[in-house]
């Protein structure tokens, strides 16, 4: 048994605890960042990570890439062999060794990362410092560019609408849809458009999806739909898991309608790509 | 479609969730009335929590009060028993549904007892009641409108605050027409008032009458149950015995503890303040009034509770309070219904707590069918992490099933060496370098050759094609200029 009287708090009826505070942002625009690249981003999506080099670049930020990264460890974690998945995410901790941010252009990984490595190594003091270290200068790329780069975009594109799609895990852990809007609101000619049941889960899930194909399949239905009538003519999002289960959705529909990485969508309309 | 028409209930027959999901997910009706009956569900919490910093205020303190029950659980069990007998109720101890089935049957065979007028109790679908008391020659009958609407078609409860809400007016009018033998009408409120009928002559009759609790109160000794149709006072003030049925995770330490755990209860569920009616129920009829029954009887029944109780993580499954808001916002839920779990608790909150009343054996699919999305944990009033609930039973399915100390039953009913190499063969991948970035290589030069079936993936979704070369390439000719 691991904590047989967690959080009891003695008088919890008259006193409630304070709530967290929001997350803090360092004040300074570091000169170094990691990118952390996510494994189906690597190689579905890859443009999208050079996309993300592009605009951190930009913003006179040095990128590294460690070249011996892979995957956060988060398919077996959510698949519940947690020794698998911790031992993934060992080979990626020594990776960033600076005190640089670490950037993930993925709300899932990056929540994998900051919130649930300090379960999977919750019996091993040395590393679980060097875990929380490590959650703390850990950021998604919407948050980092926002908060930490406070980016100031001028949009080069003509008039359109665009439907933003949150995955879960980044919208509950990381925030991403919040951090995700304000910058597609930094664009004066894009038009957001709110799509049915905006919150709901595409039905990705990482291995939901093939242990649960009908569940899933319903609510891939469900979400390609609401975005097809949402009127958009681009639909952006900052999971490639998310992306991966909607594009294949739609190709599977002869739909034409794709979604695209949010940096790549940011970078074409900031002028990136002339 | 002709309203007249008697629409069949989705065909559910055994405990396959995948299976029975497959049949619920065809069924068009069901979903229609599933998504309008939860859109409406979620905003109308909402609307009863508006401010954000009140709302998550309010669930940090029921999960705080919960906890702290919890954590003395058998002590507030034993103060509890004290104060209920001091009121002169009887409390009954049981450890599975039969030894809670055989207290009931005992009480109704001491009283001779032909009739029983039920409240709504979810402790006693996991006894099967109804079907028990049945076979003994007691009839058995359900007074809350949604537990009446679908005894009458012999179904199963839906959902644990609104049983019968996966059916709308047209197919409740078509089975009180062909049950009841009453004219045809959609009108909910002629439909309302032909069940209020039938079950007003019946409180009358009913020689025992059990329901369900809310919160036990382990400092005075007071059984709250909340209700809006008046069939739980009904039921639990007309007839001679009064019988209650219920968890033994029920019991908080104090009446102050019960004030925001009310809050939560009846926001989360409904969108109400409060509910219609708020019942105290401490003890049998005093010799100074002049109703109330002769006799109560309360069931405590664990059935599988110690077992979560003993995990420091999985405790956390008990602090339940039954407001259904996990099912009313949860994205499977709404899609498949209740009856697919083919659980007496369906939704988030049913697949974390039913492996531990049923077993893993008899659940296996229950913790795999959620795609983590959150939506459950964000909304429950005391703060259940059930996401990371659901990793942690998806942890235990997939151990070995003689793994040592196992702390659930029927652990490992998904243990697969298949699986678990084409795991370990990831993590090798994952923690080599090297063999990651050949693996990259080739899957990006190979990727005309990527097969257009990839078994459950392509049912939905076309073939994914690797990128022509990927990002660890591409960074690399980018930032090292190689």
């Amino acid at each position: 048994m691991s904590e047989p009287f967690y959080n009891a708090a003695p008088n919890a009826t008259r006193v409630a605890p304070p709530l967290p505070e929001p997350r803090q942002y360092p004040a300074q625009k570091p000169g170094h960042a990691y990118l952390f690249g996510t494994c189906v981003l690597d190689l579905f999506f890859p443009e999208a990570g050079l996309d993300a080099i592009h605009l951190l670049k930009r913003e006179g930020i040095q990128v590294h890439f460690p070249q011996e990264q892979s995957c956060c460890g988060q398919p077996a974690y959510t698949s519940g062999y947690t020794d698998e998945a911790r031992e993934v995410a060992r080979a990626q901790l020594a990776l960033f060794a600076e005190d640089w941010p670490l950037v993930v252009p993925s709300g899932s990984c990056a929540g994998m990362i900051r919130h649930h490595y300090a379960e999977l190594f919750k019996d091993e003091p040395a590393t679980l410092r060097q875990v929380q270290a490590l959650a703390a200068r850990t950021f998604e790329l919407a948050e980092f560019l926002l908060h930490v780069c406070k980016v100031e975009f001028k949009d080069r594109g003509e008039p359109q609408k665009v439907a933003l799609h949150t995955s879960c895990s980044a919208r509950r852990e990381m925030n991403t849809h919040l951090h995700g809007r304000a910058l597609l609101a930094q664009l004066e000619r894009v038009e957001r458009v709110e799509h049915d049941h905006e919150s709901e889960c595409c039905g990705f899930g990482g291995t939901f999806s093939v242990r649960m194909p009908d569940i899933s399949g319903a609510m891939v239905a469900d979400k390609t739909r609401a975005l097809q009538d949402s009127g958009a003519a681009e639909v952006v999002s900052a999971d490639c898991g998310c992306l991966l289960n909607i594009n294949g959705a739609l190709e599977k529909q002869h739909a034409p309608l794709r979604g695209q990485h949010l940096a790549s969508f940011l970078w074409k309309r900031t002028g990136g790509a002339e | 479609m002709n309203g007249q028409a008697r629409i069949p209930a989705v065909e559910i027959s055994s405990r396959d969730l995948k299976h029975n999901a497959h049949n619920a997910l065809g069924d068009t009706q069901l979903r229609g009335n599933m998504r309008k009956a939860m859109d409406s569900l979620m905003a109308k919490r909402l609307a009863s929590m508006p401010d954000e910093y009140e709302r998550e205020h309010l669930r940090e303190m029921g999960n705080h009060v919960r906890a702290r029950a919890l954590s003395k659980l058998p002590e507030l069990l034993e103060r509890l028993e004290a104060n209920l007998t001091r009121n002169g109720v009887k409390v009954h101890w049981a450890e599975t549904v039969d030894e809670a089935n055989a207290i009931v049957l005992q009480i109704a065979e001491a009283r001779r007892a032909k009739q029983v007028i039920k409240g709504k109790s979810m402790v006693s679908e996991e006894m099967e009641m109804n079907h028990f008391l049945e076979g003994h020659g007691i009839e058995a009958l359900e007074s809350d409108m949604g537990e009446y609407i679908i005894q009458l078609d012999h179904e199963k409860p839906t959902h644990i605050i609104m049983p019968a809400i996966h059916k709308n007016a047209r197919q409740v009018g078509s089975l009180f027409r062909d049950k009841l033998g009453i004219d045809y009408t959609e009108d909910v409120d002629a439909l309302i008032q032909t069940g209020r009928r039938v079950l007003r002559q019946k409180f009358f009759e009913a020689d025992i009458g059990v329901s369900g609790v809310n919160f036990a109160v382990a400092e005075t000794g007071t059984l709250l149950l909340v209700e809006n149709e008046g069939n739980g006072r009904m039921s639990t003030g007309v007839p001679p015995v009064h019988i209650a049925v219920t968890g033994i995770e029920k019991v908080v330490e104090n009446l102050r503890d019960v004030v925001p755990l009310l809050s939560l209860l009846t926001r989360s569920a409904l969108g109400q303040g409060i509910t219609t009616y708020v019942n105290m129920i401490s003890g049998p009829r005093q010799a100074d009034e002049r109703d109330g029954p002769q006799e109560v009887h309360l069931v405590l029944l664990d059935n599988g509770r110690s077992q979560a109780f003993a995990d420091g993580e999985l405790r956390q499954t008990l602090n339940c309070i039954r407001c259904g808001a996990c099912m009313n916002h949860c994205p499977v839920y709404t899609r498949i219904g209740g009856q697919a779990y083919g659980t007496v608790y369906p939704g988030p909150i049913g697949k974390i707590i039913s492996p531990h009343l049923m077993g893993l054996e008899n659940t296996p699919d229950h913790p795999s069918a959620s795609s983590l999305c959150g939506a459950c944990g964000e909304v429950c009033p005391v703060k259940i992490p059930i996401p990371a609930l659901l990793r942690r039973l998806r942890e235990e399915n997939v151990k070995k099933p003689d793994a040592p100390n196992p702390v659930m039953r029927g652990q490992g009913s998904k243990y697969s060496p298949r699986e678990r190499l084409l795991w370990k063969g990831w993590r090798l991948l994952n923690t080599s370098p090297w063999l990651y970035r050949a693996f990259g290589f080739l899957a990006t030069r190979l990727r005309g050759l990527t097969p257009g079936s990839l078994g459950p993936w392509t049912q939905n979704h076309s073939a994914p094609k690797p990128a022509a070369r990927s990002l660890h390439e591409l960074a690399r000719e980018h930032l090292e200029g190689k």
